[in-house]
């Protein structure tokens, strides 16, 4: 299959950019700065991602909210314009197809955002399944996304347009603003557990509005960030990454993403399989290396002996700084302070569960 | 890139300091760390293991990956650089004295490279 490139493509060689393979596009893991130094910039001064990878999708029409609430399992009755909720997408077995963010854009109007690596079946699926009178458009190749991630976010995005394009609240967003001539939706959202913002732009406009952001956020320290960066964050961040946390045979509710799950809705996707399943013999941890090792993904984790489960995400946290897992396993083994082992290649490193997230800002 | 002209090359990116008394230094080229980024962790051997030339010895973890550092010599580890388990970072900011182990009863060197060799050789494979 041949790789699909962003309206960045240009800009990652130019920027120095380590090239790779994800979810079907080429794109940076990594700058000259390396992983680590990019990282400590998110956490310390800020740090700029191309995430044009993602893809997004309009539901309109005057049955598109009752299409929300059939398909995802958050509820979206009650939500303003400029809004954004964070909701799992179930099958009828109660697995998760994807998880995504919706925007409210205006009435009978809403802008999905979907994971890169999912979106065809997303596109495929959402369209499956609406209902009544809800038109649905992947919009995917007509804008790119620029994510403005760290404590100085705010700062550098302010040199590049009026404060009154800056959304207020975290989960806001807001349509049709200029930064630096550019057109954006502005949105204070992210993915890597610091302040920030997400950048949506036209596909022709984004190299414009990414030289633009690196110009004006130089002497603040900001630098470009790729996809290693982006993992090392949302795992210390404790967020789940769809092929991880969560998947087609993995709830949101083992996933610890209960708040998501709207049980008292009237009905959505995959309800009827969580109720008949009810509590979840697993659930999803973060466990902290007491040993020496590094845990990685897909590895058995042990206690006294017994196998309880496996790690799903797992590296060395540079903010943090200590190694640290995500892990499914069986419940009873769930409690904070559970001393567990972790299989690393043969070897075993003894690990602790420890509360999500890693880090809070 | 820097490549000591004093010390001898593997295909597998390490290094060997060799001494006068027979002994011989390795750890991991300019090259290999560059390549492997931002190196975190050590997976060491302990004295009196056996090196086999060519078969992994050693691992290092990136924030990304683990790779396997393999042995660029035959021989037995005489002693271990255990001050690199608490230092990793010192794989990148200087690999020629980040060493791994110190081997004695050394054979298998026919394969290895010249400084000058190594850089071609680099040169081809990049």
């Amino acid at each position: 299959m041949e790789l699909k490139r962003t309206p960045l493509y240009e800009a990652h060689l130019r920027c120095g950019g380590k090239m790779v393979e994800f979810g079907g596009f080429e794109m940076p893991v990594q700058y000259k700065a390396g992983v680590i130094r990019e990282h400590m910039a998110v956490r310390t001064a800020c740090g700029l991602f191309d995430v044009s990878h993602m893809g997004e999708v309009i539901l309109r029409g005057t049955d598109a909210v009752k299409s929300l609430n059939h398909l995802l399992t958050n509820d979206y009755t009650v939500m303003e314009d400029g809004q954004a909720r964070y909701s799992p997408m179930c099958n009828e077995e109660g697995g998760t197809v994807d998880d995504l963010i919706v925007y409210r854009q205006g009435e009978n109007r809403y802008f999905v955002v979907v994971n890169a690596s999912n979106r065809e079946k997303d596109v495929a699926w959402i369209k499956a399944h609406v209902c009544g009178e809800t038109e649905v458009e992947d919009v995917s190749d007509e804008y790119g996304q620029i994510a403005l991630q760290g404590p100085l976010a705010e700062r550098i995005l302010r040199k590049l347009t009026a404060e009154g394009n800056i959304p207020r609240k975290n989960y806001t967003a807001l349509w049709d603003r200029s930064v630096g001539g550019v057109n954006c939706i502005v949105s204070r959202t992210g993915y890597t557990g610091s302040d920030g913002f997400e950048l949506y732009t036209p596909a022709g406009d984004t190299e414009k509005l990414w030289d633009l952001l690196l110009e004006a956020g130089a002497e603040d320290g900001l630098i470009p960030c790729g996809l290693g960066a982006r993992d090392t964050l949302r795992l210390e961040a404790g967020m789940p990454l769809y092929g991880h946390e969560l998947s087609d045979t993995i709830s949101p509710l083992t996933a610890g993403l209960g708040f998501f799950v709207k049980m008292g809705k009237e009905d959505f996707i995959g309800k009827a399989a969580m109720e008949a399943a009810g509590t979840p013999a697993q659930c999803r941890v973060g466990l902290k290396a007491v040993g020496r090792g590094i845990m990685r993904e897909h590895q058995d984790v042990y206690a006294g002996g017994r196998l309880i489960g496996h790690t799903t995400s797992g590296t060395h946290c540079p903010y943090i700084g200590y190694p640290a897992a995500m892990a499914i396993i069986d419940r009873e083994c769930g409690a904070v302070g559970t001393a567990v082992q972790v299989d690393v290649r043969g070897r075993m490193v003894d690990a602790e569960v420890v509360k999500l997230p890693f880090y809070r800002k | 890139m820097n490549f000591p002209k004093e010390l001898k090359y593997s295909r597998t990116h390490e290094w060997v300091r060799f001494l006068e008394d027979g002994t011989a230094y390795i750890g991991i080229t300019d090259y290999a760390q560059d390549q492997l980024g931002d190196l975190v962790f050590v997976n060491l051997p302990s004295a009196g293991d056996t090196l086999r030339a060519g078969e992994s010895f050693a691992d290092v973890e990136s924030v990304k990956a683990v790779s396997d550092v393999n042995a660029p010599v035959s021989g037995t580890v005489k002693e271990v650089n255990e001050a690199l388990a608490d230092a990793p970072e010192k794989m990148n900011e200087a690999p020629y004295d980040a060493w791994f182990v110190l081997a004695e009863d050394v054979t298998d060197t026919d394969g290895l490279m010249t400084a000058e060799e190594y850089e071609a050789f680099i040169a081809e494979e990049g």
